[in-house]
């Protein structure tokens, strides 16, 4: 966060010309600034940081449904932030961390779930219907076949030819 | 043939508000535990009362125990109190508690003034356990069976109704299932 800092203040001397850029500059800074108001983490690499942020935007908090645990206050979710800060540190990769969660709050937990039995509905579901949509916008737009005049036998020609001079005949 | 085919479309809108008609009566805010049927996670808590004496998991094997998440800080803890107390004095079940976050001395003038209903508490101030256990709000409650595996969560207040309904069902079934 200091080192941060720093390189916006220098910055920002460098810049200083330049109101817009300014301003641009402080829009970045200040939502990096209001996130961290709560807690203050620091991390040994920017690797880390930005698994940290990922994993914190993909859980979900159990108790403030529709929430990541970034976004809520709630006692749980902080609670995660400092698990999800923890093993983070201790060099947990992201899918570990995920399953670490997972074993505790269930799948409810990431905002991605697994693709596993209970779940394959869900990925393939949408998929499958748009495929299927697919296939009957095809077959109702598909122009209906010319060949539908019955077709008739020679012998029934000769009938009708038959029949149709008959009716001349009298006339 | 073709009549049938026709029938299709009703039959899948039928299956589909039948699928989401059954998901009306749920309450979002309960999530499975997902901790039911593997065993209780391994814990070393401080007895709330006396802080020489330690618990672990193994002091939840041999008998079913119904774990009680409670804290002092929590509202709904105070409804439910009064029917853990019977469930305890009822002799139905070992009724054991997990202070969840709290504040020692709070907690043991809580159970002080309003009745003790447990065997023996887990002091857990830092919700560590509650943490492994998937505990994300006071209160909660908790089977565990003999073999220390965990049977059946119930979140919120244990009332008559979720007592006849929910937990006693599974008790008789754990029972039933044990004999």
């Amino acid at each position: 966060m200091k080192r941060v800092i720093e390189a916006v203040v220098q910055t920002t001397d460098a810049w200083r010309t330049t109101g817009a850029r300014l301003a641009l500059i402080l829009m970045l800074a200040v939502p990096a600034g209001v996130k961290a108001s709560i807690d203050t983490y620091e991390f040994q690499d920017e690797g880390q940081l930005r698994q940290y942020q990922i994993l914190a935007q993909e859980l979900r908090c159990p108790k403030c449904q529709n929430q990541n645990i970034a976004d809520s206050n709630a006692p749980i979710a902080q609670d995660m932030r400092e698990q999800v800060y923890r093993l983070t540190l201790e060099g947990k990769s992201q899918t570990e961390i995920v399953d670490y969660m997972i074993e505790r709050f269930g799948e409810f937990v990431t905002y991605t779930p697994r693709f596993d039995l209970t779940t394959w509905l869900l990925w393939l579901g949408p998929g499958f219907l748009a495929l299927l949509g697919l296939v009957v916008v095809v077959r109702m737009a598909r122009p209906k076949s010319v060949s539908q005049a019955p077709v008739i036998s020679q012998e029934e020609r000769d009938r009708l030819k038959s029949i149709l001079t008959q009716d001349e005949k009298p006339s | 043939m073709n009549r049938l085919l026709l029938l299709i479309p009703l039959l899948l809108v039928i299956a589909l508000l039948l699928v989401l008609g059954s998901g009306l009566g749920n309450d979002p805010t309960k999530l499975d535990s997902a901790r039911i049927g593997k065993a209780f996670p391994a814990f070393s808590l401080q007895s709330l009362q006396n802080a020489d004496k330690t618990f672990t998991e193994q002091d939840l094997k041999g008998d079913l125990f119904l774990l009680n998440v409670w804290a002092t800080w929590c509202p709904s803890c105070k409804t439910e109190h009064p029917y853990l107390l019977k469930i305890a004095a009822e002799n139905q079940v070992v009724v054991v508690g997990h202070n969840y976050k709290d504040d020692r001395v709070a907690a043991i003038k809580w159970l002080q003034q309003l009745g003790d209903p447990y065997r023996f508490t887990l002091f857990d101030p830092k919700g560590q356990l509650g943490f492994d256990l998937g505990v994300y709000g006071a209160p909660e409650t908790y089977l565990i069976d003999a073999q220390g595996v965990v049977r059946y969560r119930h979140v919120g207040v244990v009332d008559e109704k979720v007592w006849k309904t929910e937990l006693l069902p599974v008790i008789e079934r754990l029972r039933a299932g044990k004999a």
